[in-house]
């Protein structure tokens, strides 16, 4: 398993649509994926727990991968969570 | 009957009430045995198939009718659906409690849309009506009842509900809704935001819909938040011909946004619009405006005790520039003064408000509150094409001062490592007398003009504008404002820059035509004058206003201007 905390720096955080669009890419992997922040762990391929942690930027988060493409999914998902979508 | 509600959307709407009310969902209370837990949990696979199945149906309706953001909500919905916590949960509770599958999903439903109905945020509390609405059509397949829906209604119809939800307003039809009453709710609640986006007038939180008849004839006054059944037959007419004006007053604002601010011979005109908070970004654009003339931020100000933050700003300034989607969004500093009473900000009244400490002189004084605002803008400005104007500018040291500080924030922010657009326009209000007259000075330390004509007006003539015994004194169409008007667009052109009007003489029709023969730029104002302007501007040429504006110059008096462009107009059946 492998873990990484970032903190969020795109400009909607994990709301709306970024959020929708984070689980989408974590579905892609098939390792187990979780991210956690505000004291709370979410599945992140539920749209539902991952819009529940209220993530907003400026917001450290921790990822943890588990699973053969664990590496390539934290890479993915915490260049995702850095960079702008609007 | 007669009922005040909140106004959900403008316009007025007359049909038969149609009331739709759900046939409710009873939940079952029997466990399953232990032989049929799986037979229960396919129950839940072919209720998602099928609920799948009709939010895809709803989602391409949506996409049709109403566009991909609205498309997107459902998506999200079939996203929801299929989330692995949801199914999850339903299952062991099947599994583990033996709970039939529809009070297993109305549990795990409830639980989830608990938390975000809890939340602060007013978007994650709306994402909680929406899984209850994804809910409730689960649990409608389950049990073999009708889906929710609105395509089966037909006629024209006034919708009386208790409140809609997102999929009975993606299937509604607006050839048969014509208005919409509910008894929940307000003006941002789901119902009332989907009417605004499909123009049907709308009225919510009248609290209760009990006397409501089906098939009675129903009266929506969207704009006042009032519902009338049953009005006599003259009222029934005069409403009736009141919601044929606002549907052919729509007609002619989609034609006419549209369509290009073109002169006959050719010449481009820009036509922007004038707002005062963010939100009328979006209603500019709808009315046909091509960017922000005037954003006045005195607002921001004005409603707190406190003094918007730097982020607070940001977040403001960084909507408009995206709901403008790249046109361009002048942004004035802000313009304060004596005459207004702030709880952010000790002004002392003054003797002489409008000559007095207002809008750049406080903001130069006062580094700690323009350098905020300043920063603020350079950040939004990476967002769209944000334009910075100064307000009441009289000399050239005041560009210097205040340009001196802008660049003192944008080392600052390349210092954070934080993005703005380093090539931000910077412009002025030419509003005092002093500034139209040096504006050949002026040009060389600015990119844009913007011409404020009430108060230009007021200073030139100097008429209070507000003093009515003397109100015919001020006259936008002096000789002496034209001539300035003419010196300030003819300096900035020497100089390759451009001028734009944000005053009301830039709204007055009569003006039009001289101050498209003068040069103007870029005319702005209010959104709802826009249509006229422009119907205007594409019915006369370029070529033909020069000749109007040189006959207007040539004339002695602002009563023959006036009448004079008056006579024009009428000849060309514009007036």
């Amino acid at each position: 398993m492998k873990e990484l905390t970032v903190e969020i720096t795109n400009e909607s955080g994990l709301h709306a649509r970024p959020a929708t669009a984070f689980t989408q890419l974590a579905a892609k992997y098939a390792s187990k994926v979780t991210i956690a922040a505000n004291g709370k762990t979410a599945d992140a391929k539920s749209i539902l727990t991952v819009l529940t942690l209220g993530a907003t930027k400026g917001t450290s988060v921790t990822l943890t991968a588990d699973g053969a493409d664990e590496d390539d999914a934290l890479a993915a998902l915490s260049e995702f969570l850095t960079t702008n979508h609007d | 009957m007669r009922i005040q509600g909140i106004s959900g959307s403008r316009g007025v709407a007359v049909g038969n009430v149609y009331r739709y009310i759900q046939e409710e969902i009873v939940i079952p209370d029997y466990t399953v045995a232990e032989d049929k837990v799986e037979a229960e949990i396919g129950k839940f696979a072919s209720a998602m198939a099928a609920t799948l199945k009709q939010l895809d149906t709803i989602r391409q309706k949506a996409l049709k009718d109403m566009g991909p953001e609205e498309a997107a909500i459902f998506e999200a919905h079939m996203q929801i659906a299929q989330d692995p916590s949801l199914s999850d949960g339903i299952k062991s509770l099947v599994e583990s409690s033996h709970t039939n599958v529809v009070a297993a999903t109305a549990q795990t439903i409830e639980t989830f849309a608990n938390i975000f109905l809890g939340m602060d945020d007013p978007y994650m509390r709306e994402r909680g009506a929406d899984i209850k609405d994804i809910g409730d059509r689960l649990m409608r397949n389950m049990l073999g009842m009708n889906p929710r829906g609105l395509s089966h209604i037909s006629g024209e119809v006034i919708l009386v509900a208790h409140d809609l939800a997102p999929s009975d307003t993606a299937s509604l039809d607006k050839n048969v809704v014509k208005g919409i009453v509910t008894a929940a709710g307000g003006p941002t609640s789901h119902a009332a935001i989907m009417a605004r986006t499909l123009e049907i007038p709308a009225v919510m939180g009248v609290g209760d819909i009990e006397g409501f008849v089906d098939g009675e004839k129903a009266v929506v006054l969207g704009t006042d938040g009032i519902v009338e059944t049953n009005p006599s037959d003259a009222d029934w007419t005069e409403y009736t011909n009141q919601a044929a004006a606002y549907q052919e007053e729509l007609k002619r604002l989609r034609e006419s946004a549209n369509l290009e601010a073109t002169t006959t011979d050719g010449h481009h005109v820009e036509l922007f619009g004038n707002i005062g908070k963010s939100k009328d970004a979006k209603h500019a654009l709808t009315m046909g405006a091509q960017g922000i003339g005037l954003y006045r931020t005195e607002f921001l100000y004005m409603e707190n005790d406190e003094l918007p933050t730097e982020d607070v700003q940001f977040e403001e300034y960084k909507k408009v520039a995206e709901d403008m989607q790249g046109q361009p969004v002048i942004i004035r500093t802000m313009d304060i003064g004596g005459d207004k009473e702030l709880k952010c900000l000790d002004l002392p009244s003054e003797m002489n408000p409008f000559l007095g400490y207002r809008a750049i002189r406080i903001s130069l004084n006062r580094p700690d509150i323009f350098k905020v605002q300043l920063r603020a803008l350079l950040r939004a400005s990476s967002f769209g094409d944000i334009h910075i104007m100064y307000p009441m500018i009289a000399s050239v040291e005041e560009v210097k001062q205040a340009n001196a500080m802008l660049e003192e924030c944008k080392a600052e922010l390349t210092a954070e490592g934080k993005e703005f657009n380093k090539d931000i326009k910077v412009g002025i209000m030419i509003e005092v007398p002093a500034a139209a007259v040096i504006s050949p000075i002026l040009a060389k330390y600015v990119d844009f003009f913007s011409i404020g004509t009430n108060d230009l007006c007021q200073y030139t003539l100097a008429v209070d504008r507000m003093n009515e015994s003397i109100g015919s004194l001020y006259q936008p169409l002096h000789p002496g404002v034209l001539r300035l008007i003419k010196h300030v667009i003819d300096a900035s052109h020497e100089q390759g820059k451009f001028t734009g009007m944000c005053g009301e003489l830039a709204s007055d029709p009569v003006a039009t035509m001289i101050l498209l023969g003068l040069g103007l730029d870029e005319f702005s104002m209010t959104a709802s004058s826009i249509p006229l302007i422009k119907k205007i501007l594409r019915s006369v040429s370029k070529a033909e206003c020069e000749e109007v504006a040189n006959k207007a110059l040539s004339m002695d008096t602002a009563e023959e201007i006036t009448e004079y462009a008056k006579s024009v107009l009428a000849e060309k059946g514009l007036l």
